[in-house]
């Protein structure tokens, strides 16, 4: 139980987030409305995935310094896990669009982005899927991985600022650019952060766990049939 | 204090003012009905169920993997 700590922080932050998030009070804005709300479990979203990302991109350093199955295995789940937390953001994101830009895809810098960098990561797992070699496929993937990182950086966070997008502290937008400044909203929103961080770690590590005990079943298997 | 000094202080006050939105955007419409009839709670609550439920799933996959990785040992 005392290595579970950082589970029972990211639940006790989760539930926190729920019922601040829902009942505290927020800036009064046109257009937007209650739906500001939404803050506390879009971005965190995105903060998740890209924290994900990049523990996946670190075992992916990992394991073109030293191969071996483990940082593999790590990799692969934490990029796993990060996919879904963005497939989320975007799905939420695209809600929300609907209601307060218009539409739920309007050609947003930002949204268009995030669609490139979560299809870029979905060609890693086509990649890891057409190789049959182990090692070359732990090898080419690592690279790729590294790659991948690397391209989402500019498409989410620099080029949406040399735009002109509508996300907030990106260019412009006369209904919503103000949320960064109320300090009432950062009181939910950072912890919010940090528990759906350690949220994706949590069922990241479980499913890390699962690969491992599966790659022990084989080893035992194969020795078996010899 | 001369009248330079009165525009400069107006001014400063005025960028300061700017950035609270709650001073120029008092009409936009919340949902203050649903909170004063108390019926946001429910909302809470529906939500809080749902993230309990899956935290408990989570929580007990957690403790299947640890007994296999047990076994496995």
């Amino acid at each position: 139980m005392k290595s579970n700590w950082w589970k029972i922080a990211s639940v006790a932050l989760l539930i926190y987030t729920i019922i601040g998030g829902l009942l505290f009070e927020v800036p009064r804005l046109n257009i937007v409305n209650e739906t500001i709300r939404g803050l506390y479990f879009h971005v965190p979203m995105w903060f998740g995935m890209v924290a994900l990302f990049l523990t996946s991109m670190i075992y992916a350093i990992r394991y073109l310094r030293n191969p071996n199955f483990r940082d593999d295995a790590y990799s692969v789940e934490f990029a796993n896990v990060g996919l879904v937390f963005g497939i989320l953001g975007i799905i939420t994101g695209m809600i929300w669009a609907n209601y307060t830009w218009g539409s739920p895809w309007h050609g947003d810098p930002k949204q268009n982005g995030a669609a490139i960098a979560l299809l870029v990561y979905l060609a890693y797992f086509i990649l890891r899927g057409s190789v049959n070699s182990e090692e070359q496929r732990a090898r080419l993937s690592a690279v790729y991985n590294i790659f991948a990182f690397v391209a989402m950086i500019p498409l989410i966070f620099i080029i949406p600022r040399l735009t002109s997008s509508m996300h907030p502290g990106n260019g412009g937008n006369p209904g919503f650019n103000m949320y960064d400044l109320d300090s009432k909203m950062r009181l939910i929103f950072y912890p919010a952060v940090i528990g759906w961080i350690l949220l994706g770690f949590w069922i990241t590590s479980l499913r890390i766990r699962m690969k491992l005990l599966e790659e022990r079943i084989n080893e035992s298997e194969d020795e078996k049939s010899r | 204090m001369n009248q330079k000094m009165k525009k400069v202080a107006k001014l400063l006050l005025g960028f300061l003012l700017l950035p609270n939105p709650s001073l120029f955007a008092q009409d936009a419409q919340m949902a203050d009905t649903m909170r004063s009839e108390g019926k946001i709670y429910v909302v809470v609550a529906i939500i809080l169920v749902i993230f309990f439920g899956l935290i408990a799933y989570l929580f007990y996959t957690d403790r299947k993997i640890s007994k296999l990785e047990k076994r496995l040992k």
